[in-house]
């Protein structure tokens, strides 16, 4: 279980993460999204001790990173495939970390054969190797351990689809036998093909930390009437709370006979009357990759705020 | 490809001791050793042992045709080339940016240092023990083709001073690899700043006793000569201070306070 409380890094004037918290546990994969620049890095940094926060602190099944007597063979950490020595083979690059980690010399054999790195591959040095394959050997090394958490920056990085259809598999397979997986993504569809938890960060700040299924549930009704102003009035009347929409249909948190009985009682022709498509998460995403990005839409939101449909980005930037 | 995954984690023992101080040094020499750059350098140290003695082999005189002196020559080689292996040995961590996979693996960052100085400590034995084996072979050689002693003494104390010599060299090299976190930058001061000192002492003659206690050049140089005397020693000890400890300890300020991206 990775426990993140209240951690902060500034740089100077700028605060990078803002007292960001969270937790990954078990049996799950946790999705850690947010555009570019948002913080991911530096959080897992952090998680990991390679980055001192300014405050708060991360926990490894209630230790921290740094206090872990051989964190290799608890976490198996991948921040950045690219940060090996070209000039080592990739199986040379494994063989070093299985000495330091204590692990019998087939293991390294074993995970390179799990990532589809034998043969010639395994004996190329890391200098040659295209990104896709650096990134299958971060992946190696970080299975090299038998860690029971797996704490992986942008996995999916340079893979092609089979690749990453493959990744994903892993990652599924690892959890359902009670690992801990954070994986961090710019891209909402990766996170949403692989994850079971996901949480948001912009701006250094956690914007969204829930379960997929209800922070990608679908936000309530649309419908959409000829005479809008009748129909606010009538659902209205019957207690249901509205949220108009730019092209005059409502959003509403009703269901659909609700919404249907109240039209008809007042004689209001409707038009349309279907579930929101435009799932919050999205809508959220989007607001927060689009440049007026605020801290204002930046609160710790739980499922149902989260679920705010697209529109409220207006009112955020 | 297989997604079949890891063991079985019952079998798992909860907390898997930390690596040792031994193991650690272990995992450090074979990182000096396993890749181009690092065989390539200890190719070329192993180059320079045998191109000096084979020269000293032609063209010595008989009398410095002897163990001793095959031993000593090869120690110059020894002694410009190794501190670079010294320097690689921390600054390709950060150049190579496996700082981030070392300190991920073994957050204990001083213990990742102290394993650095020990692989190259025991690398000095190492190509001591060559130096010597070459040195007797080309002092049978020397016997067998000339008219030298092949006398087989070793000047008193002169394996010992050797790996002094060489160690200060390496541990000097591994101290400002800390410091500067850069190959070049360290590698071209580590010529560089200790020359400097021993120009701009040379150059105020006032200067020019007191600088010795913390020259390291010319503190470095009688061990490699017959006599060691204990003002000797004791300006090893000072200069070592200044080049050594004082460098490590900023060194390790950095190395452990720095944020590994």
């Amino acid at each position: 279980m990775i426990t993140v409380e209240h951690v902060t890094k500034r740089y100077g004037a700028v605060t990078a993460v803002d007292d960001v918290s969270f937790v990954c546990r078990p049996g799950t994969v946790t999705g850690f999204l947010g555009p570019n620049g948002a913080g991911k890095s530096t959080t897992m940094r952090m998680i990991c001790g390679l980055t001192p926060p300014s405050a708060g602190s991360a926990t490894i099944d209630g230790v921290a990173y740094r206090d872990l007597p051989n964190p290799g063979r608890h976490v198996g950490v991948l921040l950045d495939a690219s940060a090996q020595h070209a000039g080592r083979t990739g199986r040379e690059v494994l063989a070093v970390s299985g000495q330091l980690l204590g692990v019998p010399r087939s293991r390294v054999d074993d995970v390179l054969e799990l990532v589809g790195l034998t043969g010639a591959a395994a004996k190329r040095r890391v200098g040659n190797y295209s990104l896709g394959m650096r990134q299958r050997l971060g992946i190696a090394h970080a299975l090299l351990g038998d860690p029971s958490v797996l704490i992986l920056d942008e996995p999916a990085n340079g893979l092609d689809p089979e690749g990453i259809y493959w990744m994903r598999s892993l990652l599924r397979d690892f959890a359902d036998r009670g690992g801990t997986v954070m994986l961090s993504s710019h891209l909402l569809r990766e996170v949403e093909a692989v994850a079971d938890h996901v949480v948001v960060i912009g701006n250094g700040q956690v914007v969204a930390d829930g379960d997929k299924d209800e922070l990608l549930a679908p936000g309530g009704l649309v419908v959409r009437a000829l005479e809008p102003p009748a129909l606010e009035r009538a659902l209205a009347d019957a207690g249901v709370a509205v949220r108009e929409t730019q092209d005059g249909s409502f959003t509403v948190d009703a269901d659909a006979e609700t919404v249907g009985r109240a039209a008809a009682a007042a004689g209001v022709v409707l038009l349309e009357l279907r579930p929101a498509d435009s799932a919050g998460l999205e809508g959220l995403f989007l607001s927060l990759t689009s440049a007026g990005a605020t801290s204002a839409g930046a609160t710790s939101a739980g499922a149902a705020s989260a679920t705010a449909p697209t529109e409220d980005k207006g009112e955020a930037a | 490809m297989t997604t079949t995954m890891t063991t079985s984690r019952s079998d798992r023992v909860h907390t898997p001791a930390a690596p040792s101080l031994a193991r650690l040094t272990g995992v450090e020499l074979r990182k000096m050793t396993d890749t181009r750059a690092g065989v390539a350098l200890l190719s070329i140290v192993l180059l320079s042992i045998v191109g000096l003695t084979v020269a000293l082999l032609i063209a010595g005189e008989p009398a410095d045709r002897s163990f001793d002196d095959f031993f000593q020559v090869a120690q110059l080689g020894v002694g410009i080339l190794l501190p670079v292996l010294g320097i690689l040995a921390v600054t390709s961590e950060w150049s190579q940016r496996t700082a981030l996979t070392t300190f991920a693996l073994e957050p204990r960052r001083p213990l990742i240092v102290a394993a650095k100085v020990a692989a190259v400590a025991v690398l000095v034995v190492a190509v001591t023990v060559v130096c010597l084996a070459l040195a007797a072979l080309l002092n049978v050689v020397a016997s067998m083709t000339t008219d030298a002693s092949g006398s087989w003494s070793l000047g008193s104390g002169l394996l010992g001073r050797a790996v002094v010599f060489q160690l200060a060299g390496v541990l000097v090299g591994v101290a400002f690899g800390l410091v500067f976190l850069s190959s070049p930058l360290a590698i071209v001061l580590y010529y560089l700043l200790p020359t400097l000192w021993s120009i701009l002492t040379g150059l105020i003659s006032s200067l020019e006793e007191p600088a010795r206690w913390l020259d390291f050049s010319s503190a470095t140089e009688p061990l490699l000569e017959e006599t060691m005397a204990a003002r000797d020693w004791a300006q090893l000890g000072t200069s070592m201070l200044v080049w050594f400890v004082l460098p490590l300890l900023i060194g390790l300020w950095r190395v452990t306070r720095s944020e590994l991206k």
